[in-house]
């Protein structure tokens, strides 16, 4: 398991720089950006603010050259990509009238022992309804490796053993945020959950989310609807324990006590991180301390900081 | 509640001092819940209130605090309402026609400005604000000659922040858009959406009709231009995604009608409309009272009353409770439905103007081309 390091969100506070110092990581780091798609290379503010020995691993790029030499290999991958939109698509509508269920008893008056059973039942509905969507999830990808065998193909079998050779002379990966699934899949499929390994991982954002056990996806004010969280899939699991919600004051009403700890039951035993501007994370041998700013989500609706390093 | 202004009514002989001390301090108009007071200071010798909430006598009278120079007026204004107005003051044989000396805010629309009261609850949206962090898109102006109107066309195209040649873009054609631009904040908001991730990059063409009243009410000319011509000099010249889910049509009351008959003249062609405070006059029997100009719109939506059809996937509806077309925006929106399009229609206490417009874009945007706000965390 490499030594984690989670981030707030770095575009208008840029603190990786102080971090990587400050934990002593003082060699060459290769960073992932393939979360901005076809901005991937316009990193420049990220090489520059970690003193210009930054090295991009090019992941989205790499992806989109394989899928133009493996044409069957894109195929299938387009193909899975379209079921698990369609999966998304059907546990969005059970988990809409589940969540809605939920609202409906918390807002009920009566009688308290009836509605406190009720209660506990609708979420342990969502939790399983959560758990379901995992799995089903996980089977796609499972199915796709067996039927497919990716690191088999010789185009991509090339293209891995190039990013590990450019991880070869790196100690440490910085993971920028942007599009969560996008990232995800490139890390999966360039085998980056493996390679990773005893080297130190900086994570922001998307990036964050995309190395936790299970990507949550959020907003508790979308333009459109009431704002279900859902789950996603699970991620690389290099976070154990750790669910972060980035960019939390902007995406998350935190001052509504009802929907803080929900999340915070919800996703239990793992512990709900807002991550603010400037907080920071790290996963030291088997706990995690925190920066000033990470709070964690309490099951009352409250706020908590993470302990200080 | 207590009504503020009663305390001054209840004074045996109020002065100017009293008045003073009432105003000092005071957002006016003075909001408490639903009950609103508009006040005027000066010599009068009649106060009216002339605003544009259909369903109201449309000038009420102020009463003059006796002994006072000034007058009142309290008004019932349900919770989150907004409410432009200007005050008429008569005084001998001169009537004069002001915005609120005393309230500072103001809406801006092509014919100038009005006073506005903000209910309790309303909240001006903060999207619609320039926010520091959204990357800017860019407007630039492009000559489209139209064989259809005899003329070139200067049309004015947003691009949204981090525009790239290699990207497809959905295109968004709005009429009246400069106005949008000036009176609605559209560029401030389609910045922000973008940059927010609920909103998805969009090519935005802005017309602006030099005869809006008579091409936008259902003159074919128009819809092919905004049908054909203009599509095709767009697409020659930017990357727009294909299809008609990439194609919209936008407007606001005469624009509304002018989308709507592009979209029944080309159906599937533009998946997408955003109509506002659709000007869709009908008539169920005899002719409509609304004058010449509505005549062919009339004509249009008693013909598609009588046989609507499909003309889209989705369309975004919006009218304000306080206008006048609040009765033909609720009779169009089952017939939309009827046809199996995805209608979105929301309601809003405001009237026939542009920031209920702009308050509107938010839902709108959103629900034609939603962002990829679920999976974007930067």
């Amino acid at each position: 398991m490499p030594r984690v390091v989670l981030l707030g969100p770095q575009r208008f506070t840029p603190t990786l720089g102080e971090v990587v110092d400050r934990l002593g990581v003082g060699g060459k780091l290769a960073s992932v950006t393939a979360g901005w798609q076809e901005r991937e290379t316009e990193d420049l503010d990220l090489h520059e603010h970690l003193g210009e020995r930054t090295v991009n691993l090019r992941l989205y790029a790499r992806g989109e050259e394989l899928f133009e030499r493996d044409a069957e290999l894109a195929s299938g991958y387009r193909e899975r990509q379209e079921l698990l939109r369609a999966l998304q698509e059907t546990y969005r509508v059970r988990l809409a009238h589940a969540q809605a269920a939920l609202r409906e008893l918390a807002q009920r008056t009566g009688n308290l022992e009836a509605l406190d059973a009720a209660r506990d039942s609708a979420l342990a509905a969502i939790r399983a309804l959560d758990r379901e969507h995992l799995e089903r999830v996980a089977s796609v990808h499972a199915e796709f490796e067996r039927r497919w065998r990716p690191g088999e193909r010789p185009a991509l079998a090339r293209s891995r053993r190039q990013v590990a050779q450019v991880l070869d002379g790196v100690e440490a990966i910085a993971i920028a945020g942007g599009h969560v699934a996008v990232l995800l899949n490139r890390l999966r499929l360039f085998g980056l959950d493996r390679a990773l390994a005893g080297r130190t991982v900086f994570a922001w954002s998307a990036g964050a989310m995309a190395i936790a056990e299970r990507v949550v996806l959020f907003h508790h004010s979308p333009p459109q609807g009431y704002g279900n969280t859902e789950v996603l899939e699970n991620g690389l699991g290099l976070a154990p324990g750790i669910v972060p919600f980035p960019h939390a004051e902007r995406r998350l009403d935190l001052g509504d006590r009802r929907r803080i700890g929900l999340l915070a039951r919800r996703f239990a035993p793992a512990t709900c991180v807002a991550m603010t501007d400037g907080a920071w994370l790290v996963r030291d041998g088997e706990r995690w301390v925190g920066g000033p700013g990470m709070r964690r989500l309490l099951p009352d609706g409250g706020l908590t900081p993470m302990e200080l390093a | 509640m207590t009504i503020a202004i009663r305390r001054l009514l209840e004074l045996e002989e109020p002065d100017d001092a009293a008045v003073d001390e009432f105003l000092a301090g005071r957002e006016v108009p003075i909001v408490e819940g639903r009950n609103v007071t508009f006040v005027y200071r000066g010599e009068a010798d009649a106060v009216y209130l002339q605003h544009w909430i259909f369903g109201l006598p449309s000038a009420q009278p102020f009463l003059r605090v006796e002994g006072t120079d000034l007058w009142y007026l309290i008004q019932d204004i349900p919770l989150r309402s907004r409410v432009e107005y200007k005050l008429e003051v008569q005084r001998g044989d001169t009537n004069r026609l002001i915005r609120d000396p005393l309230n500072p805010s103001l809406a801006h629309d092509p014919f100038g400005a009005n006073s506005v009261c903000h209910g309790a609850e309303y909240r001006a949206p903060e999207w619609a604000e320039r926010d520091p962090q959204a990357r800017q898109g860019k407007v630039e102006s492009i000559r489209v000659p139209s064989a259809a109107l005899g003329r070139d066309e200067e049309v004015l195209v947003y691009l949204p922040a981090r525009f790239r040649t290699r990207r497809r873009y959905p295109l968004l054609i709005v009429h009246d858009g400069r106005d949008y631009l000036r009176f609605s904040s559209l560029q401030t908001v389609l910045d922000n959406l973008i940059f927010r991730d609920e909103v998805a990059p969009l090519v935005v063409a802005l017309t602006q009709s030099r005869d809006r009243l008579r091409e936008y009410a259902t003159d074919p000319r128009h819809s092919q231009f905004v049908g054909e011509e203009l599509p095709a000099v767009l697409e020659a010249r930017y990357p727009l995604g294909r299809g008609p889910e990439n194609r919209a049509l936008a407007g606001a009351s005469f624009g509304a009608v002018a989308s709507f008959a592009a979209a029944l003249r080309y159906p599937e062609r533009f998946g997408r409309l955003l109509l506002q405070s659709g000007s869709f006059a009908f008539t169920d029997i005899g002719p409509s009272r609304r004058g010449p100009l509505f005549e062919p719109i009339v004509e249009m939506v008693n013909d598609y009353r009588e046989s609507p059809v499909r003309v889209a996937e989705r369309v975004f509806v919006s009218c304000g409770v306080y206008e006048s077309l609040i009765y033909e925006n609720r009779s169009l929106v089952p017939l939309l439905q009827k046809t199996g399009m995805d209608v979105r229609y929301v309601e809003a206490h405001d009237g026939h103007n542009w920031e209920n417009w702009r308050d509107r874009l938010r839902e709108g945007l959103s629900f034609l081309f939603p962002g990829p706000l679920w999976m974007i965390y930067e």
